[in-house]
């Protein structure tokens, strides 16, 4: 039933001699929210760097649906259908929240210099396309009335969602979300706790998540990964992870 | 507080006094055969002590000033102008008058402004055109005048060697700049900020110095003299005909002969060419191609996230304004009608950047603006021959501290969200 989207196999990253990342393994099935979670300075976010073509793995291999990507240049892997968020939001601040959503519409509409300064048919109607699914997922993330407000001037919360929007009209197979709740008060995790579970169970994508929050990886992650200095730790469900010896060891430290 | 103040004051007094004496205040003068140190009058020293009292009064009193300055009012076009959907209809007919206008008023006014409504236009040409690349694209680029010497010297060299048109030159001067600036835009792509801006500046300098030292075919420093003047389906503008045969535009039309015929036909021209610029860089910055600029501008990795080529984006920003630096050339060199290297130095460029930055930086009206006044001041200041570059520094402090964000600031466009 459900297929293999990403599979990591001992994926290496090393600076110098620092080794940042050692070995690690990631599998995220169709339709599945696996989070990656570990303490502080452990390499998560040099993971995602890595998957997202940012860095190129000194080793290892990276498959989205049985295709290397490990390699490829940043914008030729979120063609491919892997996207991501920032844990600082990044946004076009000065641009207006329609114009950030059209942004990332860039190849979608995107033909020749010549039909756009014409003004063709076919133009208008790519144009009006991309309209239509912007304010789609404006729409679904609740930001719909401040389509034309700048994106700077959004509160936090509302950035965070922003970001998630825009990821979403690039039409992604899988969102890399990395610390999502990082700065939101309760509701707005929450709220962002919902969205995410929406994203898999009605648009079907996967969702990859870095987050410190635990209540909400426990609460909404199929699989759960841990890193611990560059070196997976241990994976399992929930359950298993919150009572993995090691785990409580590498968080807590020793009794 | 007030000590530091005066601190201040007094630092900037002693930097002027210094500045001034140096500049100003000695003169070195040939004496016979050798050189003598003259120092200046005592009416200059008048003017230069005063200069420095005003600047240590400033300095002592800015809270005062900058409340000053905040105090003038601010050109609200909001205000003045209908808003919405008034405006919208009303646009049409306000930039039709505009152009009715531009057309009309050449056959009113002296040969001399004409001329100067001309250069004007190749003005707007050039600050629109590094507008695609400093005020959307965000590259800070000095070297900008260097496209501009490629499209004179791509219409004057095809003109002199192979007798070519115009007409048929203003496409092709426009794609060497545009070739020129693919080139120079592989290498730098991957630079930033200082490092991009010094780059460039030496690519500007490495134009002008190939022309200058090329004498075998651009001529060196005695440049090309004598390119064509454009002709209208073949109609020149001169006196007499050139080659036998031909007939000149006043005899065809059974005109007495007139040479400001000529003058009024190359700001018809210009003024030609500048619709077209700002209607497609107007049509740019609508398409997506005009956005990824803004975006890249905004936040490189963001773009590069979300799937955006920065290197074919910027590479696209480099080309099209080097393109539009290269119509404002061939025009240029048509024009004069003679160009040497002495027309493309870094003062050039620095002015086209001052007219993007004081008209508000990816403001296309804010431009226009900005254009004439730099171009129509520094005719005016003429009075004050050589103090006119001073002049022209004080009027962009005076601007920078009004208006930091230029004459008309950059309004995002208000996108109306259509449901189906």
């Amino acid at each position: 039933m459900s297929q293999l989207l990403l599979d990591v196999n001992g994926l290496t990253m090393r600076f110098g001699g620092l080794v940042a990342v050692n070995g690690v393994n990631l599998k995220v099935k169709n339709r599945q929210i696996v989070s990656v979670i570990g303490p502080n300075g452990a390499g998560k976010t040099t993971v995602f760097n890595c998957l997202s073509g940012f860095y190129i793995p000194t080793e290892g291999s990276v498959m989205l649906k049985d295709e290397q990507i490990a390699g490829l240049k940043d914008y030729q892997i979120s063609r491919k259908g892997l996207v991501r968020t920032f844990q600082h939001v990044r946004l076009f601040q000065k641009m207006t929240v329609i114009e950030n959503m059209l942004v990332a519409q860039h190849r979608h509409m995107n033909t020749n210099l010549l039909s756009g300064l014409l003004k063709t048919p076919n133009y208008r109607r790519l144009e009006k396309d991309a309209m239509n699914h912007a304010a789609h997922w404006l729409e679904e993330v609740g930001l719909l009335e401040f389509a034309n407000r700048e994106a700077g001037n959004l509160s936090y919360g509302q950035q965070r969602r922003l970001e998630i929007a825009r990821c979403m009209v690039t039409q992604p197979e899988l969102l890399m979300l990395d610390e999502p709740a990082a700065g939101l008060n309760p509701n707005e995790t929450k709220e962002l706790d919902e969205l995410i579970i929406k994203l898999r169970d009605e648009h079907e994508i996967s969702i990859l998540l870095i987050e410190h929050d635990m209540s909400l990886v426990m609460g909404i992650s199929d699989h759960i990964y841990v890193i611990a200095q560059g070196t997976p730790l241990a994976d399992g469900n929930a359950e298993q992870i919150k009572g993995n010896a090691d785990v409580i060891k590498a968080y807590l430290g020793e009794e | 507080m007030t000590s530091s103040k005066l601190y201040n004051a007094i630092f900037a007094a002693g930097i002027s006094l210094i500045l001034a004496c140096l500049m100003i205040g000695v003169k070195l003068d040939t004496d016979g055969s050798t050189l003598a140190v003259k120092g200046a009058t005592t009416e200059q020293w008048m003017w230069i002590f005063g200069g420095i009292a005003v600047v240590f009064l400033s300095q002592l009193f800015s809270a005062q000033v900058d409340a000053l300055f905040g105090a003038i009012p601010k050109p609200n076009f909001q205000k003045v102008l209908p808003q919405g959907e008034k405006m919208a209809a009303l646009k049409p007919w306000l930039i039709s008058a505009v152009i009715v206008v531009m057309l009309i008023w050449p056959f009113m006014v002296s040969r001399g402004t004409v001329d100067l409504a001309t250069l004007t236009l190749i003005y707007i040409m050039l600050g629109l055109g590094l507008n695609i690349v400093v005020g959307l694209a965000g590259l800070l680029d000095l070297g900008f005048v260097a496209f501009y010497a490629v499209g004179a010297y791509t219409y004057a060299l095809l003109s002199q060697y192979f007798g070519m048109s115009f007409w048929a030159c203003l496409p092709i001067s426009a794609a060497m700049a545009a070739g020129f600036g693919f080139l120079l835009g592989f290498p730098v792509l991957r630079l930033r900020g200082d490092y991009l801006a010094i780059v460039t500046l030496g690519f500007g300098e490495i134009i002008r110095i190939l022309l200058n030292n090329w004498t075998s075919l651009t001529g060196g420093p005695n440049g090309i003299s004598g390119i064509a003047k454009p002709g209208l389906f073949g109609l020149e503008f001169n006196r007499r005909a050139k080659e036998e045969g031909a007939v000149t535009f006043h005899e065809y039309f059974g005109m007495d002969y007139s040479s400001s015929y000529k003058v009024i036909f190359l700001y018809l021209i210009a003024v030609l060419l500048v619709i077209c610029v700002i209607y497609l860089i107007n049509r740019l910055m609508r398409m997506p191609i005009g956005r990824a600029w803004e975006a890249l501008r905004e936040d490189e990795i963001a773009c590069r996230s979300l799937g955006l080529n920065r290197t074919a984006i910027k590479l696209s920003a480099f080309t099209l304004g080097a393109s539009t630096a290269g119509f404002a050339g061939c025009f240029f060199a048509a024009r004069q009608g003679f160009i040497s290297p002495e027309s493309f130095v870094f003062i050039e460029s620095a002015i086209i950047l001052a007219i993007v930055v004081l008209g508000g930086m990816g403001s296309q009206v804010g431009i226009i603006f900005a254009a004439i006044i730099m171009t129509i001041l520094p005719e005016m200041a003429r009075e004050f021959a050589e103090y006119r570059m001073l002049l022209f520094g004080l009027l962009m402090v005076v601007m920078m501290r009004w208006r930091p964000e230029g004459l008309v600031p950059m309004k995002r466009p208000n996108l109306e969200l259509k449901q189906q």
